[in-house]
């Protein structure tokens, strides 16, 4: 070992218990880092998930133009040769065809606007929640003609319960007036108002019925295998698409594109997240600033020797940084090891939130959560730190400069 | 040849609102492989003028030269350089390195100085052979008698063949037998590797030693004569 950092090594330990504190210190960072970054990146992945079950899927195919007009006219006209794209495309776990139309709904009582969605009931196992949130009555089978589920927030705005009946009014794709009555055989509730309160569903088959769709719907909607698995399935749907009917373009849309306002909620709780981290971080860069500060108070007389036997001014920081370098080192990579040991735990165990973030509950978390350790979620926050108590440390190495033998050999 | 020729120094402090005339225009030349004391009550200038030879305090006016270089013109990591290369330091307090064994003391120069390991090993050791200090190489310096570390530093300062060594008051803190045989130790290394030696007293005994004797007395050379033993 070169003399170098063996006296790093020694000085360190000269006064083991400012060194271990500050180690500590360091290593109670990356390890709360480590926690706290994995805690949040896995719950967005939850809540990633959870939401994109109930509504978008994580990929669709509509007819361009569709999510912002929102158009009955704007449809995938032949589902059958998307849907032979889907089948092609490696990585596409499921999906679904959709068609939706906002419509007047009412009860003997009332009258709400509401989108009543066509769904086909088998497939849609595979790619929503829906049935799991059924909390009253049954799902939708097949061969159900006008038979409904309702949202609970919509069917407590209109006073229906089961087996009721609804009046349903919109507009057909061919212009013409689409007008039913159907009843309502389940309730649900999904946990996010929004959804519960302004949608209804009924079969496929009945709402290209009602609506005049001559086969037509208005989404296809794809899970892939996972999350990551998405951007791929996009690239290959949207190949094969843009070769089909030229006249009706359709899109692909990943779940970013269909649902923005998730991702500005992540990003806003990362922002948070983040100046708390910057917090902690500061807090421990003070520790470190001040044990650093000490020992070269201390140490003065020292530096003062060592500049008159001829150690430059340069030689002074390196030596210093080196002793930084390994005190920041062990710090981290003992957080990191903690931190990590920590975070599996829960990752194997959950944790139980009762209450839980706005973010989270405006889009329906379920209450155990699970950390997920990751490349990301490990180094992110213990880079953080390496960097910050490196320029914590350049600090005194640098004041170290300012020191003039003959003044530094005088003090005691 | 001289290795160190001083002109006209001046060094002022300021204390208070008073003025303490430290170095009162002194001119001084040195010979290579010369054996001389600064000799002189305490406070008559003999640590500050040994300072500023060796670079680590600047004069207020005057010329030092030390091997050619000027050193007023330099920057203070060239005077780092300087010492490092040509000046070898030893202290009252011994001053070593606390953290590092006595070699490693000794082969830190060396370390600074770029000198690769093996080679560094090598010569920190014979220089402990020299001046003494064969069994003690890895002793760390609380683990060492005054006379030892005083050895110990001794060694430091002459392993890099420096161009002088500066010792300022090296026997002040040992008793004098310890003192005597750590003179004789520098004289022989003197004798042996014609390293200049520059040291201050204010002790009879070790003056003794000095082939030359400069007298200093507030901040004045007031006798420079060659002695003869
Ligand atoms: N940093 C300083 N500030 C003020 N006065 C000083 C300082 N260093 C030395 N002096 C004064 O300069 C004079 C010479 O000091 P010094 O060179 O240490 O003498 P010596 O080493 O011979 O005892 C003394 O009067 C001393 O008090
Ligand atoms: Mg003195």
């Amino acid at each position: 070992m070169s003399i170098d950092i063996k006296m790093a090594w020694r000085n360190i330990w000269r006064n083991p218990r400012r060194s271990i504190l500050t180690i500590s210190a360091i290593a109670f960072a990356s390890l709360l880092l480590v926690f706290m970054l994995s805690w949040q990146l896995g719950s967005y992945d939850t809540m990633i998930n959870s939401v994109l079950k109930i509504h978008t899927g994580h990929l669709q195919v509509q007819a361009e133009g569709y999510k912002d007009k929102r158009s009955i006219r704007l449809v995938v006209p032949k589902p059958t040769a998307v849907s032979a794209i889907l089948d092609k495309t490696p990585g596409v776990a499921a999906y679904t065809f959709r068609a939706n139309a906002f419509s007047l709904v009412s009860s003997e009582e009332r009258t709400y606007g509401a989108m009543v969605v066509g769904i086909d009931p088998a497939r849609e196992v595979n790619i929503s929640t829906l049935k799991k949130v059924v909390r009253e009555g049954s799902y939708l089978s097949e061969e159900d003609t006008n038979k409904a589920l309702v949202g609970e927030l919509l069917a407590k705005n209109l006073q229906v319960g089961l087996g009721d009946e609804l009046v349903v009014l919109g507009q057909g794709r061919d212009g013409s007036i689409a007008a039913t009555v159907v009843k309502v055989k389940g309730i649900y509730s999904s946990g996010l108002d929004e959804f519960d309160r302004s949608s209804l569903h009924i079969t496929l088959k009945n709402f290209q019925d009602v609506y005049t769709m001559h086969g037509a719907v208005h989404e296809l909607v794809a899970l892939g295998k996972s999350l990551e698995d998405v951007p791929e399935i996009k690239k290959a749907v949207a190949t094969g698409i843009e070769k089909m009917d030229k006249k009706h373009r359709l899109v692909a849309l990943d779940w970013m594109e269909l649902m923005p306002g998730l991702i500005q909620g992540i990003k806003i709780d990362l922002v948070g997240g983040f100046i708390f981290y910057i917090i902690l971080i500061v807090v421990v860069a003070f520790s470190i600033l001040n044990t650093f500060l000490m020992a070269i108070f201390e140490r003065k007389r020292e530096f003062g020797v060592l500049m008159a036997i001829g150690t430059t001014p340069w030689r002074l920081t390196k030596l210093l940084l080196i002793e930084s370098a390994i005190i920041t080192m062990v710090g981290i990579v003992s957080g990191i090891i903690a931190g990590s040991l920590v975070t599996w735990y829960f990752q194997v165990h959950g944790i139980v939130i009762s209450g839980a973030s706005e973010l989270m509950k405006q889009f329906g978390i379920p209450e155990r959560m699970y950390p997920q350790l990751s490349v990301l979620s490990v180094s992110i926050g213990s880079g953080l730190v390496l960097v910050i108590t490196f320029l914590t440390a350049l600090y005194p190495a640098l004041k170290v400069r300012r020191l003039r033998p003959v003044e530094a050999m005088r003090s005691v | 040849m001289n290795i160190v020729e001083c002109t006209n120094v001046k060094k002022i402090y300021q204390q208070d609102k008073l003025e303490v005339r430290a170095l009162n225009d002194v001119s001084l030349s040195i010979k290579k492989g010369d054996f001389i004391a600064i000799a002189g009550p305490s406070g008559s200038g003999k640590t500050t003028l040994l300072n500023i030879i060796g670079g680590l305090d600047v004069a207020d006016s005057g010329r030092v030269l030390v091997d050619g270089n000027v050193l007023s013109t330099m920057s203070q990591t060239e005077l780092a350089t300087l010492r490092l290369r040509k000046v070898g330091f030893v202290f009252q307090a011994y001053n070593l390195i606390l953290v590092l064994s006595a070699l490693e003391n000794v082969e830190f120069v060396m370390l600074l100085q770029g000198v690769p390991s093996s080679e560094r090993r090598e010569r920190a050791k014979a220089i402990l052979d020299d001046v003494g200090l064969s069994d003690m190489y890895d002793r760390r310096p609380a683990e060492l008698s005054g006379g030892q570390q005083q050895r110990v530093a001794v060694a430091r300062a002459i392993v890099s063949n420096p161009s002088i060594v500066l010792a300022d008051e090296p026997t002040a803190n040992l008793d004098s037998k310890t003192g005597a045989s750590l003179l004789e130790m520098m004289e022989h290394m003197n004798e042996k590797k014609h390293v200049t030696f520059i040291f201050s007293t204010h002790d009879k005994m070790v003056m003794n030693y000095a082939h030359r004797l400069v007298s200093l007395r507030d901040g004045q050379v007031v006798d420079d004569q060659v002695h003869e033993r």
